[in-house]
């Protein structure tokens, strides 16, 4: 964004914290507010209000506010959104309920699909029929449509989804549906999923265009008030809106296209974990953010997240694909499973512990923080193994109670295994871990990767108490831990560029290939994303990044392949095919032979140019003393209680270096350095963990 | 605190997270298949599978993406290798193949691929995997075929590599046999690489936890799994339970008829009493006929045990030679499931008067593929002048019976995992437009819980030119999804010219230059007294147009 002595805020509201970054030259300040549901721009205020007030700041003297909401996605799940209609090609009204129509359990005959966001009566066929080579089977009747939006009118409808049959490439009668609507409706919020979603798959698109429709009032409203209240407030910078794709975008587009927010909270963290993949030289890491409910793990490559474009919001089984609603927008490619500190673990019928994805949350928590929790938890496991503080946990917010996490340990996993004394709580880190190291190497292989060849960050409250071990698990020689792991996804909105991803299907079979005809397309397209982010970028220069989605013509997944920034030609056909072939056996250690490859989708983002962050240098290391005593902590090694001497993060300078078995205390979590590794503090006060033995690949 | 009890518990905790690693390296190789696989039958049913085995061929793990009918079949398909191939014999770098219905998972177009595992010298494990190719020649993907000869090329038993040398023989014949050839080779190549990943991870694991046999981790994982199941055996009371169902058959009605018996520790269905195999392709070889009963049962007695040689242990499933059920070579059996999805609700039935009240409805069962061409571009000569050559497959899915508590799912695949496939890309393959895919009102069988609905679908050609579809997988237009405790049945399918004319074989019908194709697929079975539904139900599948107004009238003697 802009330079970095300028003063930059960022607010990322999550489902209990609302979190508030401020950085003034190289210091930042940070606060956490609770929530506030009802109208979340009060606890943004209110934080702000802190970290002005902290920092001696004067609200006209922000240069940029970036802001990240889970507003959307709390919506979508709680069904709280606007009442929407869904106007559709007619004899297509019940695609929206019929979904993808198979069951995402096998076996659990009680499982329910995903109720729809329009409900049947407000799903309303409209006479029109376009083929899918564009021609007009049967007209559009504008005085139909009339009649509709009088019904619609007498409903109260809010907002309205357009989802006609192959709209992505024939958007004639959707736009003059609205001209219609817009007409007889002023005020009622029109969607169209010819400009949300253009992509073939009628279920994917039509329900896209009917989340963001139904977010969209909301938003709306919720974004206005936010700026007046800023206005009001004196902070008069411009504000900017983190994206599910890791970029921002300006409050006007955010408005019109709120179903792009949803994942902003875990894309601030990739843009995080990129940042500090460049500022430490990294060309492959592992991002790895563990949180209260959740871990999630994303791999970066040259500081660029992985990005992909199909989404599931407000899934009614956590963890289980297909129990939520498809949207294809941009978003960063990560797996996120039911790994974090207040999952509960529980023994299941065939002795096994499990752990999550249900998750004691913050209240009442696990059992150790006395609140009346009664499930054995992650965050009991670590205490009673000695990786957390009882007395200085949350900065000594919160005194933590470890006869409380043994009674539910030996209760709910001791008993049922004859497992006693610590031993419970190392079966469940252990799982917990194993799980996390699974969905990682899965993660790895479905993108063609060697895990062992990644650098670790890890961030999140919960994942310097388990990166060393993960690491340790997946071959992983190194691990890095930037500051303020608690509040890494509202750092990571500072880090992210503006940046505008327009997509369109068109699919071509590589033996028919038509430079000339694509260039025209890609150009509108580059046309489009540059109308949105101009606005905001000012002076700053610009990137495109243009992308295709190839196949082999009868395969169903298909691997994105970028394009060389210059107009295509027609050799390209035979330069791209061997980039997908060359990209498809480093996945799949094969290629096939004498097959036409297809494009099924094409994409141009077009994002300001993000600076080269100053490199982190390691100073001759300074051998530590012990500090803070020490603490009988699990050593999985040794499998045994040992005693791993302690140190308080903030006394150590940069050069510091430990070697492992040791703990790295502060406010937030400890870090748990391993015995085979030693720990070392860069320049930028990061804890750098390697181990002495190297990886594993 | 003592040594003994660290190093035990340490065994304990290890064993899981073992078994854990197990369940993700074989969910790893599932998930290279359906990305790399051609041909949407995997795509988006899943139709693969992918498996561990131990030295004596019992399945330790098995990937949970995947389809019902590849769970029993799988785990018996390593035993037969096994026969044909002994252990002792194998050597690092062989892979074994065969696409045989008997030894393998029950049609030509699965093939099944074993590779051992070795760690050092000594073999340690087998990985097994399978998917659905595209095509095997012959007949293709219909019930036309008299016998197994006219439905393709069958490959027993045979080395597909030989200590990392990959047989060129084999697939010089196989692909000589194919209308896709390039892609059942990607296929076929594919499972042999996913094999060798799941070799790749074992030795990880094993040299990770400094196992030199995976024997004491095999037995640990067979034998709690078995324990849970006959723990949940124990909730259905020991006794013979009967039930029977006609379904249309081909050309002539097919009877089903099942005795289970339930015992301490195994649960058996006798299909006893079934009708002698059909003469076209629609014949269950007993080992897809076990995995879908065994599917039925589990959904009911033990959903969550993970599938392995433990678990399955106690089902089991027997039948005549020569049945519907049990076809024997020559039989054909390409669209075996068409009998063997319905087998789900035989289970059902069977456990409906053990366990009263917990057991749901009917449902549509097998799904109805629609496979669409142009008239005439099947056979040599072509397709006619300005007409585009096409052959496209789409598939219909009607209602899952109502359940305890619940109505039944609307248009859902029950128990096939098949997804849709959308209208977009069907219509982007072809000349073809579907004029309508909606829900069929009424259809849901009535009770007090609904059965869930069927769909129409109507298609017509924007060229003026004839098109075919195959009924050959049409089943319950004759008799419907049934209800169950005083529920009604769901609709019977149907399929008709939009003039009015009535399809009711399973030929090879022609749709008329501008004419269009409907049907309609049957709706879910009703669960308990159609008068006892709550009236807000019946009023809120009104406002939506679940049920209308003479239906609501009809079914529930209701007027508002």
């Amino acid at each position: 964004m802009t330079a970095p002595q300028a003063n930059r805020l960022a607010a990322d509201i999550g489902g209990t914290f609302t979190d508030i970054v401020l950085e003034t030259g190289s210091f930042r300040h940070t606060t956490k507010v609770l929530t506030t549901p009802r109208a979340p721009e009060q606890g943004v205020m209110a934080g702000i209000g802190q970290v002005l007030d902290e920092a001696d700041v004067a609200p006209g003297g922000i240069d940029v506010f970036v802001h990240g909401t889970t507003l959307a996605t709390n919506a979508l799940i709680e069904r709280k959104g606007a009442r929407t209609a869904f106007l559709t090609t007619e004899g297509f009204r019940d695609i929206l309920e019929m979904g993808f129509e198979k069951r995402f359990e096998h076996y659990d005959i009680f499982m329910d699909k995903p109720d729809p966001l329009v409900p049947r009566p407000l799903r309303i066929p409209v006479r029109e029929r376009v083929s899918g080579r564009g021609r007009i089977l049967a007209p559009l009747d504008a005085e139909q449509v009339k009649k509709i939006a009088g019904d619609l009118k007498a409903a109260g409808i809010e907002a309205v989804a357009v989802g006609l049959m192959h709209s992505y490439a024939y958007p004639a009668h959707e736009q003059a549906i609205r001209d219609v609507l817009h007409e007889e409706l002023p005020g009622v919020t029109v969607c169209l999923s010819s400009e949300v979603c253009p992509e073939i798959r009628e279920y994917e698109r039509f329900s896209t265009t009917c989340a963001n429709a139904y977010v969209r009032p909301l938003m709306s409203g919720y974004l206005h008030r936010l700026q007046n209240m800023l206005d009001e407030r004196g902070v008069n910078c411009p504000l900017y809106l983190m994206m599910s794709g890791g970029g921002l975008t300006t409050l006007d587009n955010a408005a019109k296209y709120p179903i792009r927010l949803v994942e902003s909270g875990p894309a601030g963290g990739a843009m995080l974990a990129g940042h500090v993949a460049r500022e430490c030289g990294i060309d492959n890491a592992l991002s790895f953010d563990m949180g209260g409910t959740t871990a999630k793990i994303c791999l970066i490559e040259g500081g660029d997240p992985e990005r992909s474009r199909s989404f599931e919001v407000a899934r009614m089984y956590r963890d289980s694909k297909g129990s939520g609603l498809p949207v294809r927008i941009p978003v960063i490619e990560m797996v996120e499973i039911g790994a974090g500190g207040g999952s509960i673990a529980q023994v299941d019928d065939m002795g096994r512990i499990n752990v999550g994805p249900s998750s004691a949350g913050s209240e009442p928590g696990p059992a150790c923080y006395g609140l009346g929790g009664d499930n054995a938890t992650v965050t009991d496991a670590n205490l009673v193994l000695g990786k957390l503080d009882p007395d200085n946990f949350a900065g000594g917010k919160i005194t933590l109670v470890p006869e409380k996490s043994n009674a539910v340990l030996t209760r709910d996993i001791g008993d049922k295994l004859g497992l006693e004394d610590f031993w419970p709580a190392v079966g469940i880190t252990e799982m917990v871990e194993e799980n996390m190291a699974n969905a990682a190497r899965v993660h790895a292989i479905e993108r063609g990767k060697v895990i062992g060849r990644h650098t670790m960050v890890a961030f999140g409250g919960g994942a310097p108490l388990h990166a060393g071990r993960l690491a340790q698990k997946l071959g992983i020689g190194k691990v890095v831990i930037p500051k303020g792991a608690g509040v890494g996804s509202a750092i990571g909105f500072l880090l992210a560029p503006l940046s505008y991803e327009v997509v369109r299907s068109r699919a071509v079979n590589f033996s028919d290939f038509d430079a000339g005809s694509l260039n025209s397309m890609l150009d509108d397209m580059q046309e489009e994303a540059l109308g949105v982010v101009r606005e905001g970028a000012g002076a700053r220069p610009l990137v495109t990044t243009r992308i295709v989605e190839l196949r082999y013509v009868g395969q169903g997944h298909d691997l994105r392949i970028p394009l060389d920034d210059r107009p295509l030609v027609q050799a390209d056909a035979a330069t791209l095919k061997a980039r997908f072939e060359d990209h498809y056996r480093e996945i799949y250690g094969l290629t096939i032979d004498n097959l036409d490859i297809q494009s099924v989708s094409w994409s141009v983002t077009v994002a300001t140019e993000s600076d080269d962050p100053a490199q982190a240098r390691n100073p001759a290391a300074i051998p530590m003393e012990r500090l803070n005593g020490s603490r009988h902590i699990y050593d999985p090694g040794l499998a045994e209680m040992a005693d791993y001497p302690v140190y308080w993060r903030f006394d150590l300078q940069p050069g510091a270096e430990i070697t492992g078995p040791a703990v790295i205390a502060e406010d937030e979590t400890s870090t748990i350095v391993p015995a085979q590794f030693t720990a070392s503090i860069n320049s930028f006060d990061y804890i750098v963990m390697e181990n002495r033995g190297g990886g594993s690949a | 605190m003592n040594a003994n009890h660290s190093a035990n518990a340490l065994e304990i905790i290890h064993q899981q997270v073992m078994w854990n690693r197990l369940i993700a390296v074989v969910e790893e190789q599932a998930q290279t298949i359906l990305r790399t696989a051609f041909g949407s039958v995997v795509r988006e049913a899943g139709d693969l599978s992918a498996g561990i085995y131990d030295l004596e061929g019992r399945m330790i793990a098995q990937a949970v993406t995947g389809t019902p009918g590849h769970v029993n079949t799988m785990a018996r398909a390593v035993d037969h290798f096994l026969a044909r191939f002994p252990v002792a014999g194998m050597k690092r770098g062989d892979v074994y193949v065969t696409n045989d219905p008997w030894l393998g998972t029950g049609h030509l177009f699965d093939f099944v691929v074993v590779s051992p595992a070795f760690a050092g010298d000594e073999p340690v494990a087998l990985f097994a995997s399978t998917c659905h190719v595209i095509d095997v020649g012959g007949r293709g993907f219909t019930a036309e075929a008299r016998s197994i000869y006219e439905e393709g090329i069958a490959i027993p038993h045979m080395k597909l590599r030989d200590r990392g040398q990959l047989n060129e023989d084999f697939f010089s014949i196989l692909l000589a046999n194919s209308r896709n050839p390039v892609e059942v080779k990607g296929d076929i190549l594919s499972l042999v690489s996913c094999n060798d990943t799941g070799e790749a991870r074992l030795r990880d694991m094993m040299a990770e936890f400094g196992l030199k046999s995976i024997a004491p981790l095999a037995d640990f994982i067979i034998d709690n799994s078995r324990d849970a199941m006959i723990n949940a055996i124990g909730a259905v009371p020991n006794g013979s339970y009967r039930t029977d169902m006609e379904l249309d058959g081909y050309d002539e009605p097919v009877f089903i008829r099942a005795e289970m018996k339930v015992a301490d520790e195994e649960i058996v269905i006798d299909y006893h009493g079934t009708s002698r195999a059909s003469a076209y392709g629609i014949n269950s070889p007993l080992c897809y006929t076990e995995a879908y009963t065994c599917f039925g049962l589990k959904c009911i007695i033990a959903p969550s045990v993970p599938n392995n040689h433990g678990s399955l242990s106690v089902f089991r499933a027997v039948a005549e030679e020569g049945s519907a059920v049990h076809p024997v070579h020559p039989s054909p059996v390409t669209a075996r499931h068409v009998i063997g999805q319905m087998l789900p609700d035989i289970a059902f039935g069977c456990l409906s008067s053990a366990l009263e009240g917990q057991i749901p409805a009917e449902s549509a069962g097998s799904i109805w593929v629609l496979p669409f061409a142009n008239a005439g571009s099947n056979s040599a000569g072509g397709a006619g002048a300005n007409s585009s050559v096409f052959n496209v497959m789409n598939v219909g899915m009607g209602g899952v019976g109502a359940r305890p508590g619940k109505d039944g799912l609307s248009v859902t695949a029950f128990p096939s995992g098949v997804g849709a496939i959308p209208v977009e890309v069907t219509e982007t393959e072809s000349p073809l437009v579907f004029w309508r895919k909606e829900f069929l009102p009424d259809s849901g069988g009535p009770g007090a819980f609904r059965g869930g609905l069927g769909q129409v679908i109507e298609v017509g050609n924007t060229e003026d030119h004839p098109f075919t579809v195959s009924a050959a997988t049409f089943d319950r237009m004759r008799n419907p999804a049934r209800g169950r405790d005083g529920g009604r049945p769901g609709i019977t399918g149907a399929a008709r010219l939009a003039s009015g004319k009535e399809f009711t074989d399973k030929a090879v019908h022609t749709i008329p230059q501008g004419e269009r194709f409907i049907v309609e697929l049957p709706g879910g079975g009703g669960l308990g007294n159609p008068h006892d539904r709550q009236p807000a139900r019946i009023q809120s599948d009104l406002e939506a147009g679940y049920i209308t107004e003479d239906g609501a009238k009809k079914d529930y003697g209701f007027s508002g």
